[in-house]
């Protein structure tokens, strides 16, 4: 505490204890999460929605872990650069700042390997891309995969592998080098500037223990701000048949992500192997290319043209990225729809068959009422769609002792049903089966039709023909009924096939378009 | 020597902000609990008809147990002691000094706790033994002739 410090040190070099917090503040909110959480795929996922729903302060620990990630690989970012600028890398601190950048590596493989933690489709999809990423590298890859218990695919031995990394081998190895990083800054004393020779030395503490806390401070305010106020996603539980869920790495990785889609065919192995492999090789041996004299930071063009051009590349492919990116239409599971008009038609239908097949006689949906059958919306029944309409079919076989009738239901109508259930939540459950008679018939008409397949409601359908959410503030209810009776004599030119409903459908089919916002 | 104060204050009362916004949340994420803590399902244990006036019966059931994020249904048993036409009185198995499971002694007529002796008379009341409380009796309801229990109906600890 008392060592002495050169008279040039100050604000620039405050980054490395920001570092360190941030990676004590990891370790402690990811015990915390440890203590509820169980590190199996399909448990997995309910511990975490239990986390965030259930406990106290879960969502904000979980909040402070999640966006922890981040800050993290910000500020480990923002220190190598402050150290590099300054020139602080060079001899005798070549050791120093080769464990810092094996540091910056081990960062990334937290961030790798906890992305898969939640389970859920963000998660499920990013690895899986991952993990191909690595089965392509040359000679090693299938290795690596093997290593990564992904041959077969993503699973519960890829799940134990990436937990055991994250919790068990990553910490330690991180706390060993940060002892040993420390130690050598405290070997060789922070660096000096030119000119400091000839200036009297400063005190650590405590002014300089003051300007690191409060850097410390600000940054922990930030993550606090953003725990508390953006809630971080937990989205539907792993599907791999989900094949609408467009998968993006996290954003720190998303200009790799980018650099992949500019080496076609045998030239990939450029973008996962070669450059990557060349700029970490670069980093380590900074010190040992570049031998010159230390300069005052103010001199350092060379550095600054560097920095700056690693800046922009890095800035221009993340914003390629993003743009290249569709929005999301996944919807959080944590809040769910909250009301009848956000579900998709086939989802709505599904509330249709739920009351139709008088489900609602042995399932209550959320309100804890006792009944035969489970509460479909109970915070501990979370099965994927599969699971679901094989249930649908043969109930007993797939629970063993169930009593529940077979539902006698297509193909299509029973994905519409597990679709719906799907997304029900404790919260919105009794505004979902309150949805209006008129839109569930509607609903159901628009499924049977296959409308989805040349309209998009909700985000969701074919763009073929014109969305109709909105449809309302387009036309009259009259002529919607008209049109789809006989669309040519309204529009002509139009492609869509005469619908010849009977004028019950039809005006329940009218209704529930013109209702949709 | 004042403006060295003033950073050692900066320091503590910076660090006494961060753990206090560690602390507050991690106290409540460990030590309140879960938000929905629902009632037990009523569950289905005995015919009425087949009880017997005036001598315990033990019967086993499954019932769902809220478990973190889990719900398991499990094995469970209570002891049923048929009071009149209508009303019946469900004690939960364990003894009330350490949860030991206790046994219906026929010829004493009372409950026996094998652990440390505890007794309990047919009411339930603790007859001798280190025993603190009378036994724990299940939320009872008779629907159609079928006898269904809720949740153990947590008595009042007094010490």
């Amino acid at each position: 505490m008392g060592e002495e410090i050169p008279a040039s040190a100050g604000w620039h070099q405050v980054f490395g204890s920001v570092a360190l917090f941030f990676f004590l503040t990891q370790a402690f909110t990811g015990i915390l999460l440890a203590f509820n959480y169980a590190p199996t795929p399909g448990d997995a996922y309910n511990s975490l929605k239990y986390i965030v729903t259930e406990l106290t302060g879960g969502r904000i620990i979980r909040g402070l872990h999640h966006w922890g990630a981040s800050m993290m690989i910000v500020i480990v970012v923002l220190h190598m650069v402050q150290v590099f600028l300054w020139g602080a890398y060079k001899k005798p601190r070549e050791a120093t700042w080769m464990v810092g950048v094996v540091l910056l590596l081990l960062t990334l493989t937290y961030a790798l390997t906890g992305y898969l933690l939640p389970w859920d489709n963000r998660a499920y999809w990013g690895t899986v891309v991952t993990t191909q990423i690595t089965a392509g590298v040359p000679v090693v890859g299938p290795y690596m995969l093997r290593l990564m218990g992904a041959e077969s695919g993503i699973g519960v031995v890829t799940f134990a592998r990436f937990y055991a990394l994250h919790v068990l081998l990553l910490p330690p190895a991180t706390l060993l080098l940060i002892a040993l990083h420390v130690f050598l800054v405290r070997k060789h004393g922070i660096t000096p500037t030119p000119g400091d020779e000839v200036k009297p030395p400063k005190k650590f503490y405590p002014g300089q223990v003051f300007k690191d806390s409060v850097a410390i401070f600000v940054a922990f305010a930030v993550l606090v701000a953003l725990a508390v106020i953006v809630k971080v996603p937990l989205g539907r539980l792993a599907d791999p048949t989900d094949t609408t869920y467009i998968p993006r790495p996290e954003w720190y990785f998303l200009f790799l992500f980018q650099l992949l889609k500019y080496f076609e065919g045998s030239l990939e192995v450029i973008g996962t192997v070669v450059l990557p492999g060349l700029a970490v090789a670069a980093l380590l041996l900074a010190p040992f290319l570049d031998r010159s004299r230390v300069l005052p930071v103010a001199k350092r063009t060379a550095a600054f043209g560097l920095v700056f051009l690693a800046a922009a590349g890095w800035t221009g492919l993340t914003v390629a990225a993003v743009q290249s990116t569709p929005p999301s239409t996944e919807v959080s599971v944590i809040d769910g729809p909250s009301g009848w008009e956000e579900l998709s038609p086939e989802e709505l239908a599904g509330v249709g068959y739920f009351k139709k097949e008088n489900c609602a006689s042995c399932h209550a949906l959320g309100s804890g009422e006792h009944k035969i059958g489970p509460d479909l919306a109970g915070p501990a029944i979370k099965r994927d769609a599969a699971w679901m309409i094989a249930h649908f079919k043969t109930p007993s076989a797939v629970v063993p002792g169930s009593n529940m009738p077979p539902i006698q239901l297509s193909d299509a109508q029973l994905n519409a049903l597990a679709a719906f259930l799907l997304k029900l939540t404790p919260e919105n459950a009794r505004k979902l089966e309150a949805a209006p008679a008129f839109a569930l018939e509607g609903a159901m008409i628009y499924q049977r039709h296959r409308c989805g397949s040349c309209h998009k409601v909700n985000g969701v359908g074919q763009a073929l023909g014109p969305a109709l959410n909105g449809l309302a503030q387009r036309r009259s209810a009259e002529w919607v009924m008209k049109h789809t009776l006989e669309p040519q004599k309204l529009s002509p030119g139009s492609t869509m096939p005469p619908y010849n409903l009977s004028p019950k459908d039809n005006d329940r089919l009218t209704s529930y378009l013109m209702a949709l916002p | 020597m004042e403006r060295r104060n003033l950073l050692i204050r900066g320091i503590y009362g910076l660090w006494g902000l961060i753990t206090a916004a560690l602390a507050v949340p991690a106290g409540a994420y460990l030590l309140l609990p879960p938000r929905t803590r629902r009632q037990a399902d009523w569950v289905e244990a005995a015919d009425l008809a087949q009880l017997p006036q005036g001598s315990p019966e033990e019967v086993v059931f499954r019932r769902n147990r809220v478990d973190g994020w889990k719900i398991s249904s499990e094995k469970s048993t209570a002891w049923l002691v048929r009071t009149g036409d209508h009303q019946v009185t469900a004690f939960a198995p364990q003894c009330t000094h350490l949860g030991c499971a206790f046994v219906w002694d026929d010829k004493k007529r009372e409950f026996l706790c094998p652990c440390h002796t505890s007794n309990f008379s047919l009411e339930g009341k603790v007859l001798s033994g280190p025993a603190p409380r009378p036994l724990d009796r299940y939320l009872v309801k008779i629907e159609g002739g079928k006898v269904l229990l809720g949740s153990i109906d947590q008595p009042v600890r007094t010490a």
